[in-house]
């Protein structure tokens, strides 16, 4: 009988840790609150992050993480607006994905002490004006520009180069110096000729833009953010070569796009969410690189082979063997 | 020297597609007394619906007819709020713009899904023309819907001034009471214009997503049917200055395009500026013309007392 009791009694115990785990777990989910300019399917900027969020809550398990997001933010005020309605809800973590919300953040940030803040691509955690709750991120886009450079100067019979950039700053201005350095370590005569569309969202310009460079000479074209769709759409259809950057680009143009600059940003959401549930709010960069991982290069076999057995049937490579 | 100056001029009679189909609309609709803000709703909706015919059907023509018919379904709602219901013109046509934005997004997103590219339509060489030096490279070795824009500015100035329905669109936009004693059916000749209004906005949205871009995103427009009411302005309300000013506008972006691939040591946010700048001199510099909107431009009709 005694023993029965304590079999029981022990029972009982496990079951109340067993639950309390349990409750533990869903009373407390991570919360993150993510704020972009595009939106999630934008083959670019927005979706690099939004793929990022959906691995962390493959990892940690979706009662344990949880995210919204807001997107076609494009207008800075009413970003603003969102980042203030979700520090108010609670959120752990309210990711401003975009260079253009800095301003907004040190606003906002100092009226949560509660909630963390991140945003990038930047290098500023604003700590000079005392706040301690925002974090940065910030891709070495240069060294995956370098990789792309490097790998279309092998490629490009013209040795014309066409880059189409948003706006002359951040991780645009960064990849477009690496992948111009990229080039001129294997053809150091090469021409690149760059170009700044003066928005991340005017499709038709960056259109207009790769034609005018196919109509320049170039026969490889390169380029950043959103509206690069368009200069895609270019490339395949005068069958010009295209290096990616953000994501995998390869599926909009399978022949065209050689290699891709995938912006792995949980490298960054990792230590940085591991940093909150520890309580330390922010003061931190993070800092993505081929190093850590944060930058992989994604070569599409497909257009690279596709390109390579081209190029040795009509006779630009000549395969020596010695006798 | 010459391959740029062809170059600059192809470009800009690309760029200016979108704003033709989507100016001389909306030129039509003002002249009868409707002013109609939504333009760039209408073309994002015309955009995606051809987009996603064109991708599900693989069909052209049919994507073309989508956008047509969208863009007539669009038309014939913002007739009827503003010409039935008699709304405050300048506000409705924000919401209308609005509601195409946010429901172009939101087909996008539930029914693509992601950014795709599809075949759109070629460039078309028109036989003897194509092969006049220079000429014949600008002009005629560009798209069907290139071709169908140039097509519609004498074919909209012959309705306007050439024929009894172009009196009584212009009648009813500058002088309503005028027109309706003269047994002139206002009503209908706003519903007219307004739905043919909203057709060439959807094809002025085609022309991106099915000829010149081959892309759907959203927000695809970013804005061009603003710039395309503004170019009703510029123009004065008559189809060959709209041309003008379109030609304009999209010739100085070629430009600036260029002078960047060149390497042209301008700094580019300076070139960006470049064809509005030139808009605005050319506005002010125009600004003595005296040119007078439609009378009845904005004001519902009300038959008098």
């Amino acid at each position: 009988m005694m023993k029965l009791k304590k079999i029981i009694v022990i029972l009982t115990l496990i079951s109340i840790f067993v639950l309390s785990l349990g409750f533990g777990a869903s009373a407390k989910p991570f919360r993150v609150a993510f704020i972009m300019p595009s939106n999630i399917n934008d083959f670019a900027w927005s979706q690099s992050m939004y793929e990022a969020l959906l691995t962390i809550q493959e990892e940690m398990g979706k009662e344990n993480f949880e995210f919204v997001y807001s997107e076609s933010m494009f207008i800075v005020t009413d970003a603003a607006a969102a980042i203030r309605d979700y520090a108010s809800e609670g959120y752990d973590l309210v990711i401003a994905h975009g260079s253009q919300y800095g301003a907004s953040l040190t606003d906002i940030a100092p009226d949560f002490p509660n909630t963390s803040f991140a945003w990038g691509s930047t290098a500023n955690v604003f700590s000079d004006l005392g706040i301690t709750n925002i974090f940065a991120y910030e891709p070495l886009a240069e060294q995956g520009g370098y990789v792309n450079g490097a790998l279309a100067a092998k490629l490009s019979e013209s040795n014309i180069y066409g880059v189409i950039g948003p706006i002359e700053t951040g991780d645009a201005k960064r990849y477009t110096e690496g992948f111009k350095a990229g080039i001129k370590s294997i053809k150091p005569d090469a021409k690149i000729n760059v170009t700044w569309i003066g928005s991340y969202s005017d499709v038709a310009l960056a259109s207009e833009a790769a034609q005018t460079h196919i109509d320049a000479g170039a026969d490889v074209l390169t380029g950043t953010s959103q509206m690069t769709v368009g200069a895609i759409g270019v490339a395949k259809q005068r069958g010009a070569l295209w290096f990616g950057y953000d994501v995998d680009q390869s599926a909009l143009a399978p022949q065209n796009v050689i290699s891709s600059v995938d912006v792995v940003w949980a490298i960054a959401l990792r230590p940085m969410i591991e940093m909150i549930q520890k309580g330390e709010r922010g003061g931190k960069i993070f800092t993505l690189n081929l190093a850590n991982g944060g930058l992989k290069i994604i070569v599409n076999d497909e257009a690279f082979v596709g390109k390579t057995i081209e190029d040795i049937v009509k006779g630009n490579i000549e395969v020596k063997v010695e006798k | 020297m010459e391959a740029i100056i062809i170059g600059i001029l192809k470009s800009a009679i690309r760029l200016a597609t979108p704003y033709l189909y989507a100016s001389i609309g909306e030129t039509i609709g003002q002249l009868s007394g409707v002013l109609n803000l939504g333009v760039d709703g209408v073309m994002l909706m015309g955009a995606f619906s051809a987009f996603y015919t064109v991708l599900k059907t693989g069909n052209l023509w049919l994507g073309l007819l989508a956008a047509i018919v969208v863009g007539a379904i669009f038309g014939l709602l913002i007739a009827f709020i503003n010409v039935t219901l008699k709304a405050e013109q300048g506000i409705s046509g924000i919401g209308v713009y609005i509601f195409g934005l946010g429901l172009s997004s939101l087909l996008f997103s539930t029914m693509v899904g992601t950014v795709q590219t599809v075949s759109g339509f070629p460039p078309l060489s028109i036989p003897l023309f194509s092969n006049i030096p220079i000429m014949g490279e600008i002009f005629f070795r560009q798209n069907i819907l290139v071709y169908g824009a140039f097509a519609l500015v004498p074919i909209s100035w012959f309705i306007l001034n050439k024929t009894p329905l172009g009196l009584s669109i212009r009648a009813v936009g500058q002088h309503p009471e005028a027109a309706d004693s003269l047994g002139v059916n206002i009503v209908r000749i706003r519903y007219l214009t307004v739905i043919f209004g909203g057709i060439l906005s959807g094809i002025a949205g085609a022309s991106l997503s099915i000829a010149l871009l081959n892309v759907f995103q959203q927000n695809l427009t970013n804005g061009m049917g603003f710039i395309a009411v503004a170019l009703v302005y510029f123009g004065a309300w008559r189809p060959l200055s709209v041309l003008t000013g379109a030609l304009l506008f999209s010739t100085v972006n070629a430009i600036q395009i260029w002078v960047q691939v060149k390497g042209i040591n301008i700094p580019s946010d300076f070139t960006l500026m470049l064809p509005y700048i030139v808009t605005i001199v050319v506005l002010a510099a125009m600004a003595k013309r005296r040119i007078h909107p439609p009378a009845a431009l904005n004001k519902p009709f009300e038959r008098g007392e």
